[in-house]
């Protein structure tokens, strides 16, 4: 999805309707600090924004969280939102989904339900997301399909759960899953902070690639898609379509965000919902003009036959790895800091390990905000603000 | 291709499809008009097509009630003088194989 040239039209709104959530993963991005935000949009205030975006042309709807299923309003966004011309997809754990709630949400003009997995076992599942939800996953799986949607899996992969590639993919097949997402971790939030625990081998990443090659020879009925993981890439991806070019991210408490992230990059002031009109956040606020276009950029970007083609990268992933968010995404070989990503593989590689492996929790949130500055952005790389916002 | 709608010298295809049977949407597609986009679109799961100028004509005119044929000659009575029916053949096949365009079982009629 890509706007025309001309005025940005923000075709994707990502509404993060909760914080909360009732599994702890150890790879989510949601940012370390968010126990500090539990200040909710009403269901009036979501609505506005709804409207709001939709004038601006936003068509796709994505509603994340957290756990999306965790707001009881869910269904009356969905049919306001439906009611606008949104083509409206939830973004959940399955956790709270019944059979009760997805009627109603199949009547308030639902489309299209994304599922996420943490393991194809029980015990992988449980454990990385610190719970007991298997079990209840595969029920809601069979619930998705009784109730005429595709099946649509996502499964985070890194070091402790992409050698069971093979049992994953047979557990989508046995699922019935249409599409299936193998979503290599980004190291953002909770699985930046858990990096060296989640960073995978070279070696895994191409075993992983392997398998899923051979099933995918076998089971052309199952779309599989593999997202390349960013740390063992030499060219970084192109984030969001570019900055404030095509996606919108609404936080749970109203702000205002260009990506999922962002939320953490110093000296930018993202607006609320609740202080400015969505219209002048996307096309006036300083925050979304930052990074538009390709003057902010620095070598050896500027110069670069391919910026148009990635953009530089990531301007959080640059900021957490480099501490400046202007310069290039250190994915990329040319940076002069390349080596912050390729040292970061060799060290988790190695087995070295400085800390434990810490779930996303309230209590763990409120324990690293203590810790001064919400995650070790600071410790690692020298670069001042705070993951948590 | 029933001899009717056959011009001399066309390809004796085979579709994909039986083309006598009306054409709808795919499940998970959704055809609307984009004013801010100035033209229409298909959207799906976390995704969206812009349709412009055959595309969209030939788009816009599936209802779940209209065949191929029936598509040819509307889209032929729209634009007259045109020879459509080659394109809309060929794009009909291309959106079926993309799964923007399924037929209506009998079942359903």
């Amino acid at each position: 999805m890509s706007s025309a040239p001309g005025r940005p039209i923000p075709l994707w709104l990502n509404a993060e309707l909760t914080y909360r959530c009732p599994l702890h993963c150890v790879f989510c991005y949601n940012p370390t600090g968010y126990a500090q935000h539990t200040d909710e949009l009403s269901t009036e205030e979501w609505c506005s924004v709804l409207r709001q975006a939709r004038d601006l042309g936003a068509v796709q709807l994505g509603l994340s969280g957290g756990e999306p299923l965790l707001r009881d309003d869910l269904e009356s966004l969905v049919g306001e939102a439906r009611g606008l011309g949104y083509y409206v997809n939830l973004i959940t754990s399955g956790v709270g989904l019944n059979e009760g709630r997805i009627t109603r949400l199949k009547d308030a003009g639902l489309q299209h339900i994304q599922l996420s997995f943490q393991d194809s076992t029980r015990e992988l599942n449980d454990f990385l997301s610190s719970t007991r939800t298997f079990e209840l996953k595969q029920r809601v799986a069979r619930l998705v399909k009784q109730h005429d949607y595709p099946m649509v899996m996502n499964v985070v992969l890194h070091r402790i759960n992409i050698d069971h590639v093979s049992e994953i993919l047979r557990m989508a097949s046995a699922l019935g899953a249409d599409h299936l997402e193998l979503a290599n971790t980004q190291y953002y939030g909770w699985a930046f902070h858990n990096r060296e625990h989640l960073l995978p081998d070279r070696a895994q990443v191409e075993r992983a690639e392997q398998a899923v090659a051979e099933f995918r020879a076998q089971h052309e009925e199952m779309k599989i898609y593999f997202v390349v993981p960013d740390y063992h890439a030499t060219r970084p991806k192109r984030c969001v379509n570019g900055w404030g070019t095509t996606f919108l991210n609404v936080t749970p408490d109203g702000v205002v965000l260009p990506c999922h992230e962002a939320r953490m990059l110093p000296g930018l002031e993202f607006p609320s919902v609740r202080e400015r009109e969505l219209r002048w956040i996307w096309h006036q606020s300083p925050a979304f003009n930052r990074y538009r276009g390709d003057g902010w950029m620095r070598e050896p970007c500027r110069s670069c036959p391919e910026k148009e083609r990635d953009l530089g990268g990531c301007r959080c992933q640059a900021y957490l790895l480099t501490g400046d968010a202007a310069n290039t995404d250190p994915v990329c070989d040319l940076s002069p800091e390349h080596q912050r990503v390729t040292g970061a593989v060799e060290a988790a590689a190695q087995g070295r390990r400085s800390l434990p492996l810490l779930f996303r929790s309230d209590e763990n949130s409120r324990l690293l905000l203590q810790d001064s500055d919400g995650g070790r952005a600071r410790d690692l790389h020298g670069g001042g603000g705070c993951p948590g916002g | 291709m029933s001899s009717a709608a056959s011009d001399a010298g066309a390809p004796q295809r085979r579709l994909a499809f039986d083309q006598q049977l009306p054409l709808q949407l795919g499940k998970q597609f959704r055809l609307q008009w984009e004013p801010s986009q100035g033209c229409h679109v298909l959207l799906y799961p976390e995704g969206m097509v812009q349709l412009q100028g055959g595309a969209e004509e030939i788009m816009k005119r599936i209802d779940g009630k209209t065949t191929l044929l029936g598509l040819i000659s509307a889209l032929e009575a729209a634009f007259p003088g045109a020879d459509l029916r080659d394109d809309v053949v060929e794009f009909a096949e291309i959106a079926h194989a993309k799964g923007w365009l399924i037929t209506r079982a009998p079942a359903e009629l």
